[in-house]
């Protein structure tokens, strides 16, 4: 039996991306049309059956957030969709954005109708530049249609969707960052508490879901919370969009209900389809590269947040990045750590100066000059940083790193001794950052 | 916004096992100094926006999976919360190491040694080693303008000198800029202070916890001059260096140091100890008039007060076209500069060229302004150099004089004699009420019954009042900081200003707070400051500025009388239009 | 052969954003694009700041910031490699090494006729087809050296017909 379940990802590559007349024919905008004739908490009480877990990587339970924004008494509120998929290996987001754009559109309208609010905001990523256009297309067509704009479908609902662009800066897709990028400010994050349901945008009350969380409220309003469970696990309601990429056979997005296994999205031939290359599975990232590494002895773990969580693993993003026998753990750890050094906003000691000592431990691992009391250090320096950074990002900087250290520390303790169980380290010149 | 705590209601929590009852809203960090327990911080400043980033303030909440932030996070009812566990202790001795491992070793050479509250930290965590390997780069000093000296590479990015600029000031000379390891303080596009907005307030360096600011050294010029047996050295003192003087020497702040200040320049070795007082005194008698003048023949109003030459910075780049409104009246300092190589040098019989004037000063942006081309009019560079109040602290030191045991001594005549109209020039609003007093006998000819205009004292940003001049209604502002400042200049611009008359400081709380002062200055410091220069007041036997003897004696024998050609020539001023960026 | 955008372009597409400090990136980024050379300069972003009435020093934290922006001038294409991890794990290096040898430039560098800047990005989320690069809003993925050796041309060519 296919383990593909196609709720969200139905209409991509299948409809033209900004023609609402091509929305309307596969089933778009039922959804509005209905949640028009219903309560605001009704919705409301629909997504939190849903359990519906935020899609963009925290997987916040969406239905708690609804209702926390909806508590609050201050107008105006405003929508946002944080459109900023930086996550390495992630690239669902996009997908959508591409392929259906109208589906995310419908999705936020929902919102603007469940809290009275008349202004949403897309921050899309920079690097997505070109996708912008695909989506204001979109937004456009839905305005003439009267599907967004004033007196939408004639219920006196007003609401406009803004386009807002990022310029390069992963550390935007933190909610509060994200805010200060759509004011025009440099996208460091805030300082919480206030929270964003009561201070956001404009300082003002604000909702932040992620693109493909907004594109599964069309499901949700439509075929009902309960109805949207049932796809996925008792507390991971519904589908997952995967992002399959590295050393495997079938590289791409894929929806999948939770519950299948991590083993079956690598190996599924209507999935991953297996290793490419023919090399044997060493590790996989998930979830991006704030997310932790699995060891092949942890394939049967059912994908949803639950048991991945158990098991020290984590859905995340979606991102599912497969490594061969080919990679060495040290080399790619220094990759990762890379990553947060460039990403970092650099404004909390324990990120900017942290993931710089990390990098320089980690490479005097993998040039044999590392001691018993580097790797003491650089776990002292991790655990300090997981609790004591600023924001998400200095949090999760070494998540990868912890993880690594649990499954593979002969891997670590090799390279104490000058040995490389991989052979990458040693033998290859530094390329430098 | 919707967290609206009421500090009526008391809450109740534990930090390290003791009970604590607190106002609802009270930070972790207050309650638990109130509880006896000191937190360490290095980005907080009590008087600055919350930033939450050196993470050194780390307490464990129960409960909680991370750590905690103290500086902003608030103590709710029933919290746990411990601030001394081997896990909090390791938070922060690694985060201290970490900047630590970013920053020079070199606290020997440092302008902050022994003054640093970095250096204090590293004490307190017993740190005697870094285990973290140094990522530090050493950066070029800039040095190139007369005021303010940036080391950036001493820089721990606590982001103080940023909250003080963009929100106190306004000024946005400087700001965080780049990420990651680039991350720092930077003008726009790197460029000199002098190339920025910079006002040189000095309200940077007063933040500063490291030694990454501080002012152009320029005790080494007095020190020349002091040691050149063919200069004749005069020091004048502002009102605001002897209320935090003693300060630099382990005193409580608002100690009066007065007569030890005197006694101590003396035993520096300048020739005349004169008082800035003594030029407050006639400023108000110059501006009284020019502000009577303005009303009575349709002058423009309001006249702005033009004594903070960190704010006639401001103005002339930021506000150019309100420049009409500035009294034309040199600040005291550099009248006094004028005057003593002019009426002082001709008294003495000392040539001008001869005569050395050294202003002791509160304020960075001094040593600026006596570098302005306008301000020579005695032919000569009117005052040759300013030392903030802690540079005098240094010089003292150096020379090896016990301040402790200093007895109090008295000014120099002729500019020594001063009264207490001008000492409150010190603290903002201090301008506005010695005007007053003066103002008012010019115009009904009759003395104050009482002095104390009560509603433009204290540290509130913006003070306003309405006061009865002869049957005519004064209406009078009078703002500190430049951000506020701002509020009332755009009054101006947008036509709702009702005032006459507006005092503005650019620091703070006036003076008292200028960039100048002893380091740790806060609005608590400032309070004690502030009840010093009013006590002075209090005990003066004059009060009035044109009660001075000495001012009419300078008007008989030189300037013939207020507003006179001579009095323009020589303590009026204009200024221009600056565009810096 | 860069040609500057004029102060009226400039100051057009300010007006296209309604002069709305909250689309500074949009304007920066609009700006860069029109200028040729990738870059806003300090002349433009002095003129944007005071069009926004914002700090010329809140300008200059965005520009320094966002990892797309740059102050100083750059290639009129500016090919970016990606070099987060599914990409690095997919041979970007050896993408990056091919660039540099057909640019005759190293990463970082611009081509002494302007036409190319080499850079690294982090990841641009086309990660099922990597090693990818991209040329403005442009993606191009699965690269290989006669992909490679087919872009450069095609730029090349784009610019020899505008001659």
């Amino acid at each position: 039996m296919s383990k593909i379940v196609k709720l969200i990802s139905a209409n991509c590559g299948k409809i033209r991306p900004d023609s609402v007349e091509d929305y309307l024919n596969s089933g778009g905008y039922a959804a509005l049309k209905k949640a028009f004739t219903m309560e605001p908490l009704q919705i409301i009480e629909e997504v939190k059956k849903a359990k519906l877990l935020g899609r963009g990587g925290a997987a916040y339970p969406a239905g708690s957030k609804w209702e926390q924004l909806y508590e609050i008494e201050e107008f105006p509120k405003y929508i946002v969709c944080n459109a900023d998929e930086g996550e390495p290996g992630t690239f669902k987001d996009k997908l959508l954005m591409e392929q259906d754009p109208l589906r995310v559109i419908e999705g936020m309208t929902i919102a603007g109708y469940v809290f009275n609010s008349h202004d949403g905001y897309i921050y899309i990523r920079g690097e997505y530049r070109g996708l912008q256009k695909i989506f204001q297309a979109a937004i456009d067509n839905a305005k003439k249609e009267g599907f967004l704009g004033e007196n939408i479908l004639n219920t006196g609902f007003s609401y406009n969707i803004h386009i807002m662009t990022g310029a390069g800066a992963y550390v935007c897709g933190e909610n509060s960052a994200l805010l200060n990028s759509i004011e025009g400010k440099a996208g460091r994050p805030r300082i919480k508490p206030p929270h964003l349901a009561e201070v956001g945008l404009f300082l003002m009350p604000t909702l932040v879901n992620n693109v493909e969380s907004f594109a599964n409220i069309p499901t949700i309003v439509n075929e009902g919370g309960e109805k949207y469970l049932s796809y996925g696990t008792a507390d991971s309601g519904g589908t997952k969009l995967i992002c399959l990429s590295g050393h495997i056979k079938n590289r791409g997005v894929f929806e999948v209900p939770f519950g299948v296994t991590l083993r079956d999205i690598i190996d599924d031939p209507e999935l991953g389809g297996g290793m490419a290359g023919g090399r044997k599975l060493k590790f996989f990232h998930l979830g991006g590269q704030s997310g932790p590494c699995g060891s092949p002895e942890q394939l049967d773990t059912v994908y949803c947040c639950r048991a991945m969580r158990n098991a020290g693993l984590s859905v995340g993003s979606g991102a599912v990045v497969v490594l061969d026998e080919s990679v060495c753990v040290i080399d790619y750890l220094k990759k990762v750590t890379e990553f947060f050094i460039h990403e970092s906003c650099g404004k909390c000691v324990p990120c900017r100066e942290g993931n710089k000592q990390l990098y320089l431990i980690l490479d005097k691992l993998s040039k044999g000059e590392a001691t018993e009391n580097d790797l003491a250090l650089m776990k002292r320096l991790s655990r300090v940083m997981a609790k004591s950074s600023f924001c998400g990002l200095g949090q999760a900087a070494s998540t990868a790193l912890d993880s690594c250290l649990k499954h593979f520390s002969s891997e670590f303790e090799a390279h104490l001794n000058k040995q490389c169980p991989a052979g990458v380290c040693f033998t290859k010149k530094e390329s430098g950052e | 916004m919707h967290h609206t705590f009421d500090p009526n209601k008391t809450i109740t929590a534990t930090i390290d096992g003791l009970t604590v009852s607190v106002p609802e809203g009270t930070t972790i960090l207050e309650a638990a100094k109130k509880a006896g327990i000191i937190i360490p911080t290095l980005c907080h400043h009590p008087d600055l926006g919350v930033r939450a980033v050196c993470r050194i303030c780390l307490v464990a909440v129960k409960g909680q999976r991370r750590f905690k932030t103290s500086c902003n996070t608030v103590l709710c009812d029933g919290d746990v919360v411990n601030t001394n566990t081997p896990e909090i202790r390791e938070a922060r001795k690694t985060v201290l190491e970490l900047i630590l491992s970013n920053h020079p070793q070199d606290c020997l050479k440092c302008e902050r040694n022994g003054n640093c509250e970095l250096q204090d930290l590293a004490k307190q965590y017993n740190v005697l080693e870094i285990p973290f390997a140094s990522t530090h780069q050493a950066l070029p000093i800039e040095e190139d303008n007369p005021a303010i000296v940036r080391d950036m590479s001493k820089c721990i990015k606590c982001g103080r000198c940023v909250e003080s600029c963009q929100v106190v000031q306004e000024v946005a000379a400087i700001n965080t800029s780049c990420r990651s390891t680039k991350y720092g303080v930077t003008t726009a596009f790197n460029k000199p202070l002098s190339a920025s907005t910079c006002v040189y307030c000095g309200q940077c360096i007063a933040v500063c916890p490291v030694g990454a600011l501080y002012e152009k050294d320029d005790t080494e010029k007095v020190w020349t001059a002091l040691s050149n047996p063919d200069m004749h050295v005069v020091v004048q003192t502002a009102p605001a260096v002897r209320v935090a003087l003693g300060e630099e020497f382990g005193l409580a702040p608002g100690s009066i140091e007065t007569g030890k200040m005197v006694a101590a320049l003396r035993r520096l070795g300048f020739d005349k100890i004169f008082d800035t007082n003594f030029t407050a005194d006639l400023t108000i008698v110059e501006e009284g008039n020019e502000l009577l003048d303005r009303i009575e023949n349709g002058g423009k109003l309001p006249v702005l007060t033009s004594c903070s030459p960190g704010w006639i910075n401001y103005i002339e780049q930021f506000y150019p076209e309100l420049i009409p409104h500035v009294s034309s009246c040199k600040s005291p300092q550099q009248m006094f500069g004028a005057l003593a190589k002019t009426y002082y040098a001709k008294k003495s019989g000392i040539p001008a060229e001869k005569i050395y004037v050294v202003s002791l000063m509160p304020c960075t942006a001094k040593k600026y302004e006596c570098t302005r081309p306008e301000m020579r009019s005695s032919g000569y560079q009117d005052v040759d150099t300013v030392l903030t109040t802690r540079e005098l602290g240094k010089m003292i030191k150096l020379a090896g004089i016990n301040y402790e045991k200093l007895e109090n001594e008295d000014y120099d005549a002729p500019f020594g004699i001063s009264t207490g109209a001008a000492v409150i020039f010190g603290a903002s609003g201090g301008v506005m009420e010695a005007a007053l007093r003066t103002a008012h006998e010019l115009v009904t000819g009759e003395s104050l019954a009482n002095l104390d205009f009560i509603p433009v004292r204290g540290l509130e940003g913006i003070k306003e009042a309405e006061v009865e001049l002869a049957g005519k209604k004064l209406k009078i502002a009078v703002a500190s900081s430049l951000s506020k400042a701002k509020v009332l200049m755009e009054m101006i611009k947008n036509g709702t200003c009702c005032y006459h008359f507006i005092e503005i400081m650019a620091c703070p709380g006036g003076c008292i707070g200028g960039g100048g002062q002893p380091f740790g200055t806060t609005s608590e410091v400032l309070q004690k400051r502030l009840a010093a220069v009013y006590e002075i007041d209090k005990n003066s036997e004059l009060r009035m500025s044109h009660k001075n003897p000495a001012i009419n004696t300078l008007y008989e024998e030189f300037l013939g009388k207020p507003l006179s050609h001579k009095a323009h020539e020589l303590l009026h001023t204009s200024y221009q239009q600056q565009d810096r960026g | 052969m860069n040609e500057k955008p004029t102060k009226e372009q400039i100051l057009g597409i300010i007006a296209k954003y309604g002069k709305a400090k909250e689309q500074l990136l949009a304007i920066l980024l609009d700006i860069q694009e029109a200028s040729g050379s990738n870059c806003v300069t300090e002349e433009w972003a002095q003129l944007v700041a005071k069009e926004l009435d914002l700090p010329l020093s809140k300008v200059f934290d965005v520009l320094t910031f966002y990892a797309m922006f740059s102050t100083k001038p750059r290639g009129r294409y500016v090919i970016e490699i990606c070099n987060s991890a599914p990409c690095y794990y997919s041979n970007s290096e050896k993408v990056a090494e091919i660039f540099q040898e057909m640019l005759g430039i190293k990463m970082g560098e611009t081509t002494p006729d302007g036409l190319f800047t080499l850079l690294y990005t982090s990841c641009i989320g086309a990660c099922d087809q990597g090693p990818v690069a991209k040329i403005g809003d442009k993606v191009y993925g699965f690269l290989n050296k006669d992909k490679i050796t087919g872009i450069i041309n095609e730029y090349r060519e784009v610019v020899s017909c505008q001659k």
